[in-house]
């Protein structure tokens, strides 16, 4: 590889000596460390949007927790990923994620590969002690492929990231506010009927829980879609980006 | 184009006007306007035309006089009484009045307040940009051109002041870091979105006077290298863009915006962009995003917009009424607005009271005079004999404050010390038949619906807090629920990804620290100790109940 000239940041994480360039983020060098940062909304490849606060990390000398996804690196910062703390904050905001729609995993597709169920075993989430909002939403399943159930969705936004910044369709989008927010196709049109969609697939593989799915697939084939093709498609995302950055 | 002939064009358009030796002014801002002062205005034109006395007196239609629960209002030259309730019938009492006895005004509520910000508010006519340079309008930003810019910053540093937007982080340093930002396209942003339920100073400000918000975006453009800026105004605001659209216009025309201002080779243009009215779009980071056509969503910072902001360029935003301050602070300067205030906060600060209070209004006063005078002296106290309970200031970002620290400054520091916070000022007064879990119920339903949706805490724990907080309004909360409070207003807080979350549990933990025992009182003993939650108790099985 050529010298790109990027300046190398030497720092701590948990303890431990580490290094990365100024332009890396906290979560990129953890991960080079083997040091686990729970993430939702992160997703390599794609923009970074700071929403589901789990990478939420503590830096000596400022007052505020900062999300570790977009935290650049910078010389002798000290950074704790794991305080007892962060810890109990991270098992919190899982539970307002199951809190808020409907995350009954015996009943969903996505039973066993989901990465928020994932994540609640992961890091010890035991029960939700926040009550069910269980708002109602309408299934779309008007998809020749696929389905959208946002009665499963957390709007992570890998979809609308992936379709926009990866497929270039931005067929997706986000619509209304607040717990009301919902994942839309085109103007609010069924999927079925959307003019931009291309119907690659990219949001399905990126969807972490079972809010877009395939269709004819349970879960078993769709773990299987996804060991198999995820592992391909994080470089994939990675490589687009590259070739992005490098012509902007 | 020297001061001298920017005056002269005004005086050239001011006698192009029939004025007379007095003027009547009447409030044309949004509170009087909707209780009818047009119609007293042209009462007045057409009564003095009848009597033929066009010279003596001459009818001028002003930004907000301040009393607004008490319009329309009427003020006769500068420093008059001002009448209130005034009706188109009582058109001959004030031209009589103007002719004969200019009387001095006496009330505190005009007494006690220090106007620096709204000095020309009520004194010119906002749509005459004439009226404004007569008042040394614009004479500032001529003086500024021949300063380099960094002598301009350094004279605000000076001023110490903060802004007035709500988080008080200082002017100077802000100014300083966009400047330092080097040679390239820079932004400046004025913040008018205003969505504070029941605040109106940037409004008023805008409606009354808009070319002093306009020169100290330019001055503020000319300081940190800026040559293109955006006003972003909330559309509920009709008359004020109407105004500020009228005064950009007026300014081109007048050769202080546009190109080559004041024949220097500083140029700077100004742009209206209209909210949609959503709270968070007053967020720095979400209104740049609706400026650029997107979805408004606040993004985490750093970067700040000072380095990032509007399509990627260092971008100053501040709040109207931080560009309110501006021009006075380079007339006079900043050694003299920093002798206005306390210690750490500077200068005077425009309030909007509303709520249980006798006058409702719009007042400016030195910052750190004690909440006591504010609600006691200015605003007249508590309507009716009732007993004052709280205050609340800051918005649905802040809290309320009680009794025993009326007597505290109203500063940035000691506001935040109590568990509130200055805000961008609006000020509720609350008294005893108002029940303080109610109130927190009210701004946390505010915040939900409110919150953009973007990260969990604030999308989901705001609804979770609602909830809570309705099941105790409704007599069938727990004393488990208020532990949840304290513990989830502690999550949403610490956790929130911008200042719309991480402020909304303030109305509930300031309600909790300092009226524990209401919330107690209605779990327990399932009774409003003010009387507007209803309960009653079910019949058969002796449980309390909502009467719906
Ligand atoms: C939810 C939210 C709403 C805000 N609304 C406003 C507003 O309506 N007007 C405003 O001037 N600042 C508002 N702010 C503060 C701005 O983000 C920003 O700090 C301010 O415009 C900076 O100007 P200043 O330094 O002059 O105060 C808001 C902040 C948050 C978090
Ligand atoms: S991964 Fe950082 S906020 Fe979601």
């Amino acid at each position: 590889m050529v010298t790109t000239g990027k300046k190398v940041k030497t720092f701590i994480i948990d303890g431990k000596d580490v290094s990365g360039t100024e332009d890396q983020t906290v979560i990129e060098v953890c991960r080079e460390n083997n040091i686990e940062i729970p993430t939702l909304c992160h997703l390599e490849g794609l923009a970074e949007v700071g929403a589901c606060r789990l990478c939420l990390v503590e830096i000596k000398g400022s007052n505020k927790l900062l999300p570790a996804c977009v935290t650049k690196v910078h010389e002798g910062m000290e950074v704790i990923t794991a305080s007892e703390g962060l810890k109990k904050y991270r098992i919190k905001i899982l539970e307002l994620f199951f809190s808020e729609r409907n995350h009954i995993c015996s009943v969903c597709v996505s039973n066993g590969i989901c990465e928020l169920q994932n994540l609640a075993q992961r890091l010890g989430m035991t029960h939700v002690h926040y009550p069910y909002l269980f708002p109602k939403f309408d299934v779309d399943a008007s998809h020749e492929r696929f389905v959208l159930d946002n009665n499963r969705c957390i709007l992570c936004t890998r979809c609308v990231r992936v379709c926009d910044e990866i497929e270039g369709a931005h067929t997706w989008d986000i619509m209304g506010r607040g717990i009301e927010s919902m994942v839309i196709t085109d103007l609010n049109k069924p999927w079925g009927e959307s003019e931009s969609c291309t119907s690659c697939g990219k949001c399905v593989a990126v969807c972490p829980t079972g809010a877009l799915v395939e269709k004819y697939k349970n879960a078993v084939d769709k773990s299987f879609m996804y060991k198999k093709d995820k592992l391909k498609f994080l470089p994939y995302l990675t490589t687009m980006r590259e070739v992005k950055n490098e012509q902007s | 184009m020297i001061i001298e002939e920017l005056i002269e064009y005004a005086q050239k358009l001011h006698l192009r006007e029939k004025t007379g030796k007095h003027e009547v002014k009447v409030c044309s801002a949004a509170g009087c306007l909707s209780l009818k002062s047009e119609a007293v205005a042209d009462e007045l034109r057409k009564k003095i035309a009848e009597l033929g006395i066009e010279e003596e007196v001459s009818v001028k239609p002003v930004g907000c006089l301040g009393l607004c629960s008490k319009g329309p209002l009427v003020t006769i030259d500068s420093g008059n009484r001002v009448y209130q309730n005034v009706k188109p019938e009582d058109a001959n009492l004030i031209i009589e009045k103007a002719k004969t006895d200019p009387q001095s005004e006496t009330d505190k509520f005009f007494t006690r307040q220090q106007k620096i910000v709204l000095e020309n508010s009520g004194q010119v006519d906002p749509e005459k940009i004439h009226d404004y340079i007569l008042r040394d309008g614009y004479k500032a930003l001529h003086d500024v051109l021949e300063m380099t810019p960094q002598e301009v910053i350094d004279e605000v540093t000076i001023s110490g002041l903060r802004g007035r937007g709500g988080a008080g982080y200082p002017t100077g340093l802000k100014w300083n870091t966009v400047a330092k930002t080097g040679n390239i396209k820079k932004y400046v942003i004025c913040n008018a979105d205003e969505g504070d339920p029941g605040a109106f100073m940037d409004r008023s400000l805008l409606e009354g006077d808009p070319h002093r918000v306009l020169e100290g975006m330019a001055i503020a453009a000319y300081a940190v290298g800026a040559d293109e800026g955006y006003v972003y105004c909330r559309a509920e605001y009709p008359l004020a863009i109407k105004r500020l659209k009228n005064a950009v216009k007026q300014a081109e025309r007048a050769g202080v915006l546009g190109k080559n201002i004041f024949g220097t080779t500083f140029s700077f243009t100004v742009d209206l962009r209209i909210g949609a009215g959503a709270f968070v779009c007053g967020e720095e980071t979400a209104l740049i995003a609706s400026i650029e056509g997107k979805r408004g969503q606040p993004r985490p910072r750093p970067p700040y917009p000072a380095e990032v902001g509007l399509w990627g360029s260092p971008t100053l935003i501040n709040n109207v009424e931080t560009y309110g301050n501006i021009a006075p602070i380079l007339r006079n300067g900043g050694e003299w607005y920093a002798a206005i205030g306390t210690e750490k906060s500077k200068g005077t600060k425009v309030f909007a009271l509303a709520g249980k209070i006798v006058n409702t209004g719009l007042i400016e006063i030195p910052m750190g005079i004690s909440l006591r005078e504010v609600i006691y002296d200015i605003g007249g106290g508590i309507p009716d004999g009732k007993k004052f309970k709280a205050v609340q200031t800051g918005g649905p970002s802040g809290g309320c404050i009680p009794e025993q620290f009326l007597d505290k400054p109203v500063d940035y520091e000691s506001l935040s010390e109590l568990g509130s916070i200055m805000g961008s000022g609006g000020m509720i007064i609350m008294d005893e038949t108002s029940c303080m879990v109610d109130v927190a119920k009210y701004f946390l339903d505010f915040t939900k619906d409110e919150s953009c949706g973007k990260c969990v805490p604030c999308r989901v724990g705001t609804v979770q807090l609602y909830n809570i907080l309705d099941r105790i309004t409704k007599g069938t909360g727990t004393m488990e629920d208020l532990d949840e409070l304290d513990d989830l207003c502690d999550l949403v807080k610490n956790t929130s990804l911008c200042g719309l979350g991480q402020a909304a549990p303030n109305p509930v933990l300031s309600t909790i620290q300092y009226f524990r025992d209401e919330y107690i009182a209605h779990i327990v003993d399932k009774k409003c100790p003010a009387g507007v939650c209803k309960f009653h108790t079910h019949a058969e099985t002796g449980k309390s109940e909502v009467i719906i």
